[in-house]
């Protein structure tokens, strides 16, 4: 069984997608786990909680939200419009916003524990060795959470590749812009087209199988760090 | 390096409180002493400024922190030293990038402490590749005090460093502070709730309770309150500090002198001319009226009686003599007392029974 153009692009497209959603998280997760690890403030609670929801959710209720807020009519929608961007719905761009906010929590979760982990110690230690809060939390925090945030990764880029729902829902089942492997799928299925769907099954069982040896690997060298 | 260190703070923890007003010199070593929870860690990290108290803290003329004015300096722009008592040290670094830590964020100009120097006076160079996880805490507190030493702070805060370890392992560092303590004129202030470090260490003593200070002064005068509830080791005595004298080779004896008169211990070959340091425990020290003719007791202080203090059983009475500039405890019955006739002012002979060499 080869793969087509069609087959190709979209494991493309995903992959794009996987990896520009892991790092956007980083980059972002990673203060907002910090803060929630180091907050004593009102509000952490509930902004964990809005975090965490996505696992909860079904994925086409917040895509369908989505939709809403980024249609033409929605608020997102009209600022997005207002700024010249255009509308965000059935774009790629579209689609790694909808992906950061259905894997938020399965960065910060992991980062934020091992933020936790750290303890005052560490870091208190450094402050007495003249290093200030930027410099404690680079060459402190940042490397003694280096396996959660290898987890996070992990959990993001492999969540992202797998997602479905929500990618119907935002992104639509557009060729070469959102059509992802896991859409192909389905189009394959519903078109009988057993063959291609389980190559690209395949694929993907074989992927996620990867990433999770990895994912236990990690694991467990960090247990022996220790 | 002269001068003192006024710390004003007040501090609310729940149902704590922190509220002390002190002054300590700006040389030597402070302990701060007391149980458990009195606040002396407390003290310390705002000292550190890793905890934040209202009030004020100067130290040697420089404004730490001054609430009136708005003034906080944080932790990592004040020149300190300090040792946790758990080490901290970073799990991640092996020991040199652990010692470099602090090293390389020192500007070159206010570094006076060498890393030769540091890894000779802790013995640590034989540990440079190794991981935290990988040493014992003796080591790990070893190198702890090295990397607080790289910073070359003017101010070196010590919080329990001999807490989490077990008697050899106390036995093997506490040299290494004394070594610290004589080859370097670094400020130290150090949390502490066990007499023997008091004993041995502290130039300066720091009494507290409840999270206030009750007494701070000199070791001896402290020592010899009959007010305060210090013991060292479970019994009334004092601390004094003199030279050693001259050695008797044949008698393996060596004297201490001290400003009162001279004292013969055990020799442990300390070199004439160096400082040395002696527990007097007050149960040891006996009070005779005129010289006494075939005694044992070799060591004998001329002293005055100064005042009087109860002690835990009714029978008996401590006894604060003044010998020289420095003050010592005696235990007596009160019969002996009232049959002595013994009053303030009176001039005796205080007979030292027994005298432990400390450093």
């Amino acid at each position: 069984m080869t793969l087509t153009h069609d087959d190709w692009s979209a494991i493309r497209l995903s992959l794009q997608l996987a990896i520009l959603t892991t790092l956007l998280l980083l980059l972002l997760g990673t203060p907002l786990a910090w803060w929630l690890a180091r907050t004593g403030s009102r509000w952490k609670s509930p902004i964990a909680t809005l975090i965490a929801m996505p696992i909860v959710l079904p994925p086409t209720v917040l895509g369908f939200y989505l939709l809403l807020l980024l249609g033409a009519n929605g608020p997102l929608g009209r600022l997005t419009q207002a700024l010249g961007l255009g509308l965000l719905p059935f774009t790629f761009p579209g689609l790694l916003l909808a992906s950061m906010l259905y894997s938020l929590p399965f960065v910060v979760q992991p980062v934020q524990n091992a933020f936790e982990a750290i303890g005052a110690g560490p870091l208190d230690a450094a402050a007495t060795l003249r290093a200030g809060p930027w410099d404690r939390f680079v060459h402190v925090a940042l490397p003694l959470a280096r396996p959660g945030l290898l987890t996070g990764a992990v959990l993001v880029f492999a969540h992202t590749i797998g997602e479905f729902g929500i990618v119907l829902m935002i992104g639509g089942n557009i060729p070469e812009r959102t059509r992802v492997v896991s859409v192909l799928i389905y189009n394959h299925v519903e078109a009988l087209e057993y063959g291609p769907a389980q190559a690209l099954a395949a694929l993907l069982v074989g992927f996620t199988f990867v990433a999770l040896l990895a994912l236990h690997m990690l694991g467990r060298r960090k247990a022996t760090d220790r | 390096m002269s001068g003192a260190i006024e710390a004003r703070l007040r501090q609310q923890l729940g149902t704590f409180e922190l509220s002390v007003d002190l002054q300590w010199p700006d040389s030597g070593v402070t302990v701060l002493f007391g149980p458990s929870g009195c606040g002396k860690t407390t003290l310390l990290r705002c000292v550190a400024g890793l905890q934040r108290a209202q009030g004020r803290l100067v130290v040697g003329g420089e404004t730490w922190q001054d609430d009136a004015q708005g003034v906080f300096v944080p932790p990592h722009r004040r020149p300190i030293g300090y040792v946790f008592q758990d080490a901290n040290l970073f799990p991640h670094l092996d020991v040199r990038r652990n010692l470099e830590f602090g090293l390389r964020r020192t500007p070159p100009a206010m570094r006076r402490i060498g890393w030769e120097q540091a890894l000779q006076l802790l013995g640590i160079g034989e540990l440079l590749g190794r991981l935290p996880g990988g040493l014992s805490g003796g080591e790990r507190q070893r190198v702890a005090m090295a990397r607080a030493l790289l910073c070359s702070p003017r101010l070196l805060l010590m919080d329990e460093p001999l807490a989490a370890l077990d008697a050899p392992r106390k036995k093997e560092i506490l040299p290494y502070l004394e070594r610290l303590h004589r080859e370097l004129t670094l400020p130290v202030l150090y949390v502490s709730h066990a007499a023997d470090e008091v004993a041995r260490l502290a130039d300066h003593l720091v009494v507290m309770a409840a999270g206030r200070a009750l007494a701070s002064g000199p070791i001896g005068a402290i020592l010899a309150r009959l007010d305060l509830p210090i013991r060292l080791g479970d019994e009334a005595g004092v601390v004094l500090q003199g030279k050693v004298g001259a050695r008797d080779d044949f008698w393996h004896l060596a004297r201490i002198e001290l400003d009162a008169g001279s004292l013969w211990v055990r020799d442990a070959g300390l070199a004439p001319g160096a400082a040395a340091r002696v527990r007097v425990l007050a149960r040891d020290v006996s009070i005779a009226c005129r010289e006494p003719v075939g005694s044992s007791i070799s060591n004998i202080l001329p002293a005055v009686v100064e005042d009087f203090g109860d002690d835990e059983h009714p029978a008996l009475v401590l006894v604060r003599l003044r010998c020289g500039s420095q003050s010592l405890l005696a235990r007596l019955t009160r019969r002996s007392r009232h049959e002595l006739e013994l009053v303030p002012g009176m001039a005796v002979l205080a007979q030292i029974k027994a005298v432990a060499l400390l450093s």
